[in-house]
This record gives C-alpha cells, sequence and structure tokens, in this order.
C-alpha cells in the first residue's frame, strides 16, 4: 500500500542528490541538472499532496505545472548565461568564473 | 504486492540510480544522458498519482527540451568528456553531509504526520459516515465553518 510518505521519501531523496550535485560539481551545466533534480523532486511533492490530501482538487498539479514552466525558462536563460561565459572566459567550471569576486 | 506498490518502487529505483549516476559520474555526456531517465522515473510517478497531463508535459518539456538543450550546451561549451578534468571540487564530504542532513529532516517532517496529522482524506463521524475534512464541520452543525 502506497502511502503519501513514500511519495515524500523519494522527492527527499531526489532532493538530496539534487543538492549534492549543485553542491559538489565543478560544472556550470552539472550544477543546472542537479537544479533540474531539485526542481522535479519539489513537483513530487507538489503532486503527490494533491492525490492524497486534496483529492478533488487540482491545485497542486496547477502548481507543478507552472514550477515546469519556470524551470525551463530558467534553464534555457542559465544556459545562455553558460554560453556567454564561456565565449568571453574561456572555461565553464565556476572555480575560475571570479570576475565579480570582491 | 500489489501492482501500483510494483510500480512505484520499481520507477523509485530507476529515479535515484539515474539521479546518482547524474550527480556522480566524471563523464559529463552520461551525467546529460542519464537525466533522461530520472526525468522519465518522475514521469511515472505522475502517472501513479493520477496526473496524466504533467506526465506529458514532464516528456515534452524535460525529457525533449531541457535534456536536448543540456546536452547542446555541453556541446558547444566544450565541458568535453571530463576524464581528463576533476569534476568535483574539494568540497564532497561536507557537501555529501548537508545533503544528507537536508534529505534526512525532510524524510522525518515527512513520517512523523502518520495517523496524527491534518492530512487524511476522511474523518469518521459519530454516526460511521464517511465525511471529507470540509464538511465535517457542517455536518454537525456548527456554524462557523459554514459558509
Amino acid at each position: 500500500m502506497i502511502t503519501l510518505t513514500h511519495y515524500l521519501v523519494l522527492s527527499a531523496l531526489l532532493f538530496g542528490l539534487g543538492l549534492y550535485a549543485v553542491l559538489t560539481r565543478r560544472n556550470a551545466v552539472a550544477m543546472l541538472m542537479g537544479i533540474e533534480l531539485m526542481l522535479n523532486a519539489a513537483n513530487i511533492n507538489l503532486v503527490a499532496f494533491n492525490k492524497y490530501a486534496a483529492p478533488g482538487a487540482i491545485q497542486g498539479q496547477i502548481f507543478a505545472l507552472i514550477v515546469i514552466t519556470l524551470a525551463a525558462c530558467e534553464a534555457a536563460v542559465g544556459l545562455a548565461l553558460i554560453l556567454a561565459a564561456y565565449r568571453r572566459f574561456e572555461t565553464t567550471y565556476v572555480d575560475d568564473l571570479t570576475l565579480m569576486k570582491w | 504486492m500489489t501492482g501500483e506498490a510494483i510500480a512505484f518502487y520499481v520507477l523509485a529505483a530507476i529515479t535515484l540510480a539515474s539521479g546518482i549516476v547524474v550527480v556522480t559520474s566524471p563523464n559529463l555526456v552520461h551525467s546529460a544522458v542519464a537525466l533522461i531517465p530520472a526525468l522519465l522515473g518522475v514521469t511515472g510517478v505522475y502517472i501513479l498519482l493520477n496526473a496524466e497531463f504533467l506526465a506529458g508535459i514532464q516528456v515534452l518539456i524535460y525529457a525533449g527540451g531541457i535534456t536536448v538543450l543540456i546536452l547542446f550546451v555541453i556541446m558547444l561549451t566544450e565541458g568535453g568528456t571530463g576524464l581528463r578534468v576533476r569534476q568535483r571540487n574539494e568540497q564532497g564530504p561536507i557537501a555529501a553531509a548537508v545533503a544528507a542532513a537536508v534529505a534526512a529532516l525532510f524524510v522525518a517532517l515527512a513520517g512523523g504526520r502518520r495517523g496524527r496529522g491534518r492530512f487524511r482524506r476522511t474523518r469518521r463521524a459519530r454516526s460511521g459516515r464517511v465525511f471529507s475534512a470540509r464538511t465535517c464541520c457542517c455536518s454537525r452543525g456548527r456554524r462557523s465553518c459554514c459558509s
């Protein structure tokens, strides 16, 4: 019997994986992949609560849809930023992007 | 083991295993390609949660759009396969501890409401009939929460 807790645990583990990727990886594109994993974990949470806590409602799915849209836009903008930075600095490793460090 | 349980565990295994490959692979292209089964596993989870439209949108936008975009940028920026370049910084153990702590916090928050929390779907009135949480006050005759 799959309860709400199963989905929440799956979402928590996926979020931890994404967080580990953002904290550890040196390549900016790999950090972005971690961010996508975290957004998907949040979406699983939203849709799971939609099914188990408010079965007749659709607001959870609408919220998840908005999150998917925002994630797509943010990934596009982030990747454009990475390309622009690569064109200027010849590197995508965030350790080397220190121009604005004080 | 019901079919739903089998499906959930299979999809969770696919998602988490692909997530581990995304996060720890020294080859950047392997990470990007492993993102696809991770997102398709999440699609399966949406279908289990009766969100079929969202599952379709997930496949279209995430697996079909964002991963392709990521692969484009990997190819254009010569992140390369990364086999000669170190892909992880020095903060591995601390980051693992922080991520594990955050995940443990969420798991503790998830498990702590079992049976006692507000998210039970129905509540049985004294007569034994089943009401949803919104109508229980109205059925007991309290006017405070009936509009």
